[in-house]
């Protein structure tokens, strides 16, 4: 059996990989107009501001049931809702709004960003930066701090970030050291020093509001603050690691081309909706700089030059989990997805 | 000194986008604001050498494709992360239909 690769930011795997040009390297793109490619990348408040509201919206309503119906068990249902959208649906505003293209007026990305961060337990600045990364070093073993499907997998972990087990407890311990006012070798890999006071001063504010919650649990002698701040984390956190492990899991490390690395998968609206259409998710590595709401377009102009789209979620799971439970012996194993022949300059095939 | 270097026709770039030229090896951004006004900036990305020309203008602001790094292109100004080096600017002018810029 091959050496375990290192997959921190410090480690030989990292160092290798700057060594290889595999580290801020040139990427594949699918050739789009540029005349096409402004109108796909123009922003717009409208759908993100829709979109937001009925989150919001449907949050506070969901809750407000739940506290209604609380301590019987019919608030459960209201609960599980509410707990998605708090969640998970909290993993899709991060990252678009991270982008700064979920909404064309930039107050409106930076408010979400920071609520979003909040509820799922993400430094808003560690996170920004090592988003960053990911998109310069997809998938680039020892250089993209957000790889989920480390070879050989854990599989037994990845089933327990259905439900935050991992997540929550380490976002919440990350969050007392940045509150210290310390910071990891990862992420001082990829965080400037000059970013770091933002760092500890939004780490120091989550903290108190943390203990805020837990004191009011203690004072009203009742979990319901906790199950409305904080453990929606763990019990709402199944739909965003449902989707979010469609996106690179047990396609091929250390390549240049997202065709290799990603994957479009088609989903139902409801999770479309949850997940911000980040299913179109190898065209957002192509082209970031395109909206959540462009992004079904975007798919349509380039999908001639990219492997088919997996069919529904249960597909990419059948495609992707086989893979991963061969990885556990052999981690080279991958998917190699079938790149379509390329087009000459007169829209026929090549060789 | 003033080098004034032909970089191509007016007409060319659309109001509010850029162009690239390339010259002598080294890469330049070309912008034609709403106004009519023209300017130039180094071409790529002081964050991670990506080609400007290929992101999106939006008023005096072009973004950059792979991460979204803005700057003000009539100063070169970073505005926020991942942006820590300001964009070099150059004068630019319009004669004859033709993009000048003084190169230095």
């Amino acid at each position: 059996m091959s050496q375990p690769r290192d997959y921190s930011m410090t480690g030989d795997d990292g160092r290798a990989a700057v060594a290889r040009g595999l580290a801020d390297a040139q990427w594949y793109q699918t050739p789009v107009a540029r005349k096409r490619l402004k109108e796909l990348m123009q922003r717009s408040d409208g759908p993100a501001i829709r979109d937001t509201v009925l989150w919001l919206g449907l949050m506070v309503a969901f809750a407000t049931a739940a506290i209604a119906l609380w301590p019987s068990w019919w608030c459960v249902p209201f609960f599980a809702a509410y707990g998605v959208l708090y969640g998970s649906a909290s993993d899709s505003r991060w990252h678009e709004a991270g982008h700064g293209t979920a909404f064309k007026t930039r107050w409106m990305n930076t408010a979400v960003y920071q609520i979003a961060c909040f509820m799922i337990v993400r430094n808003p600045t560690t996170w920004r930066w090592s988003h960053t990364r990911h998109h310069s070093d997809t998938i680039i073993v020892g250089r993209d701090p957000e790889i989920v499907g480390m070879r050989p997998p854990k599989l037994g972990s990845i089933a327990l970030y259905f439900f935050g087990v991992f997540d929550l407890p380490r976002g919440l311990r990350t969050m007392v050291r940045h509150a210290l006012g310390r910071i990891s070798a990862d992420e001082a890999s990829y965080t400037p020093e000059s970013e770091h006071r933002k760092v500890f001063r939004d780490a120091r504010i989550w903290t108190v509001l943390y203990i805020a919650i837990v004191a009011a649990c203690v004072v009203r002698d009742s979990w319901l603050p906790a199950l409305l701040v904080g453990l929606p984390r763990m019990y709402g956190a199944w739909h965003h690691v449902l989707t979010g492990l469609t996106q690179h899991c047990g396609l091929d490390e250390d390549v240049t081309d997202h065709r290799l690395n990603s994957r479009t998968v088609y989903m139902n609206p409801v999770s479309r909706f949850i997940y911000w259409n980040m299913n179109y998710h190898l065209e957002h590595h192509m082209y970031p700089l395109v909206p959540f709401h462009h992004l079904r377009e975007l798919h349509d102009e380039i999908k001639h030059d990219l492997p088919p789209a997996i069919p529904s979620i249960a597909a990419a799971y059948r495609q992707f989990v086989p893979v991963m439970f061969a990885q556990r012996t052999d981690p080279s194993v991958c998917i190699h997805p079938q790149l379509p022949a390329p087009r000459l300059a007169d829209g026929t095939l090549g060789a | 000194m003033s080098t004034w270097t032909d970089m191509g026709a007016a007409g060319d770039i659309e109001q509010e986008d850029v162009v690239g030229v390339e010259i002598g090896g080294r890469a330049y951004a070309i912008y034609r604001s709403l106004d009519d006004v023209y300017y130039a900036t180094d071409g790529l990305c002081t964050h991670q050498q990506v080609r400007l020309c290929e992101g999106l203008v939006m008023g005096h602001i072009i973004e950059c494709p792979k991460h979204n790094g803005r700057f003000d292109y009539t100063t070169g100004e970073g505005r926020g992360v991942p942006i820590r080096e300001n964009l070099r600017t150059y004068p630019a002018k319009v004669v004859d239909g033709r993009v000048l810029v003084d190169l230095g």
